[in-house]
């Protein structure tokens, strides 16, 4: 018993060593896949306040830059208000329209801390559960797709972006609606993706817009990037890989909207009603 | 020793500041992103027992950790460099013949011994954790370039910072 006392007090540095490693370790695989709430992460009071007060800071510098991209995007929904149509029939009555119920609603938000040079991404933004966030809602942008929620804090929330080794969007061609499945590349290059599993029998053009498709959890036809490559060197799934110039400059993202689809909540009880049955 | 803990305390909060809010945007070419902050560890005094200098690294590890989104993974990265640190120091220094509360700094212990210390810290700390945030082996030679090239843009920073707070008088 002495000797293994004297033992461990000689080598003490090794004992500290593996408690210490093995408490991190329990941590780590606890904790990073967001399935549990932890107080270590930028939603907790402490961090979220620091980086919304040094992202006010940084706001300034891009104003010009955020101001040029609202503009724009206030001159296509001007667009598209029902005072820019002519109208060329010349009887006109009112209907109450029932076909049409609100099915996606969008909350806005600021980015205020956001990563790309790592080979999982994060995205922190200033609204949480209080805003009606929740977990698992698409976020986009002007320019396209952003992420996913996932995790909420009551004043914060975190997206998993695009460039993160485990998001994967069901895609399709703009053109002629072949589905696929959309990755960020291996090579860390914020602007490349790959849009890999379509089928043999679709006929790609290089430049054509690549959007999100009917099955992801946004809206259809949110663009995703365009074609930069017919025939990728990666080699993943079975079927034709391309390489995919994302549209979205994460290095500049200033405001994001998250995507409220309000039939999520029936659609996934539906499925996993399906799933209980099988 | 007070002053140690004041001096200590400063350079935790300075480093963290400047990694969370500067280094975190920095990359060059996608492929070196640099981790300033382990400085904190390098530059505890040769005198600290190993208990605290575990603790100390375990809670730099999360500070990180809570600013990066990755709980845990820089906590692991930083108890191995204590570890490593802890071996490198018992291999070369002998720890008679220094004055009160000696840290092991650039303008003490001369340049080409804190080269080769912040090295191999460097490179066991950086390589251990782009390993472990890929987790893959498909990525490998890229992760590896990654760190090799993130652990040299470390270096240079940790040698350009033993620089800056140069003090001639204290090299004997």
């Amino acid at each position: 018993m002495r000797n293994l006392l004297i033992f461990i007090t000689k080598y003490n540095a090794f004992f500290l060593f593996i408690i210490f490693e093995i408490s991190a370790l329990v941590i780590y695989i606890k904790y990073n896949s967001f399935q549990k709430a932890t107080f270590i992460n930028s939603t907790n009071q402490i961090t979220g306040n620091l980086y919304a007060r040094v992202d006010q800071l940084k706001g300034y510098i891009s104003l010009r830059e955020v101001n040029d991209s609202l503009a724009r995007e206030n001159a296509s929904l001007r667009g598209q208000l029902k005072t820019s149509f002519y109208i060329d029939s010349v009887a006109k009555h009112k209907v109450v329209d029932t076909v049409y119920k609100q099915q996606y609603e969008y909350i806005d938000a600021a980015v205020i801390n956001n990563s790309i040079n790592h080979r999982n991404n994060y995205i922190t933004i200033n609204k949480g559960s209080r805003a009606g966030i929740a977990k698992g809602m698409g976020v986009i942008c002007p320019q396209g797709v952003v992420g996913k929620i996932v995790f909420v804090g009551e004043h914060f929330s975190i997206i998993q972006s695009l460039l993160h080794k485990e998001t994967i969007i069901s895609a399709a061609l703009a053109g002629t609606k072949d589905l696929g499945s959309f990755s960020w590349s291996d090579n860390m290059d914020p602007h490349a993706g790959l849009l890999y599993d379509v089928s043999n029998s679709a006929s790609p053009k290089l430049g054509e817009l690549v959007v999100t498709s009917d099955l992801s959890l946004f809206p259809a036809g949110v663009p995703i990037g365009k074609i930069s490559n017919l025939h990728s060197k990666t080699a993943k799934g079975s079927f034709l890989n391309m390489d995919v110039t994302i549209a979205v400059d994460f290095s500049k993202l200033q405001y994001v909207y998250v995507v409220d689809n309000k039939f999520a909540a029936e659609q996934l009880g539906l499925e996993a009603q399906q799933k209980k049955d099988e | 020793m007070s002053r140690v803990i004041l001096l200590n305390l400063v350079r935790f909060i300075a480093l963290v500041f400047i990694q969370v809010f500067l280094l975190k945007n920095i990359s060059l070419y996608d492929l070196s992103t640099p981790y300033l902050y382990i400085l904190f560890i390098l530059l505890l005094p040769f005198e600290i027992p190993n208990l605290l200098l575990f603790i100390l690294a375990f809670i730099l590890g999360l500070t990180i950790d809570a600013f990066y989104d990755t709980p845990g993974l820089h906590a692991m990265a930083c108890v191995l460099l204590a570890f490593v640190r802890i071996l490198f120091i018992s291999i070369t220094v002998q720890k008679e013949g220094f004055d009160n509360e000696p840290e092991p700094t650039l303008s003490l212990m001369g340049f080409r011994w804190f080269f080769t210390y912040a090295l191999i810290l460097t490179l066991f700390h950086h390589f251990f954790l782009f390993v472990l945030e890929v987790f893959r082996f498909s990525e490998i030679q890229y992760t590896l370039a990654r760190a090799l090239l993130s652990s040299i843009f470390t270096v240079f920073l940790i040698l350009i910072s033993g620089l800056l707070f140069y003090k001639s008088k204290e090299r004997k």
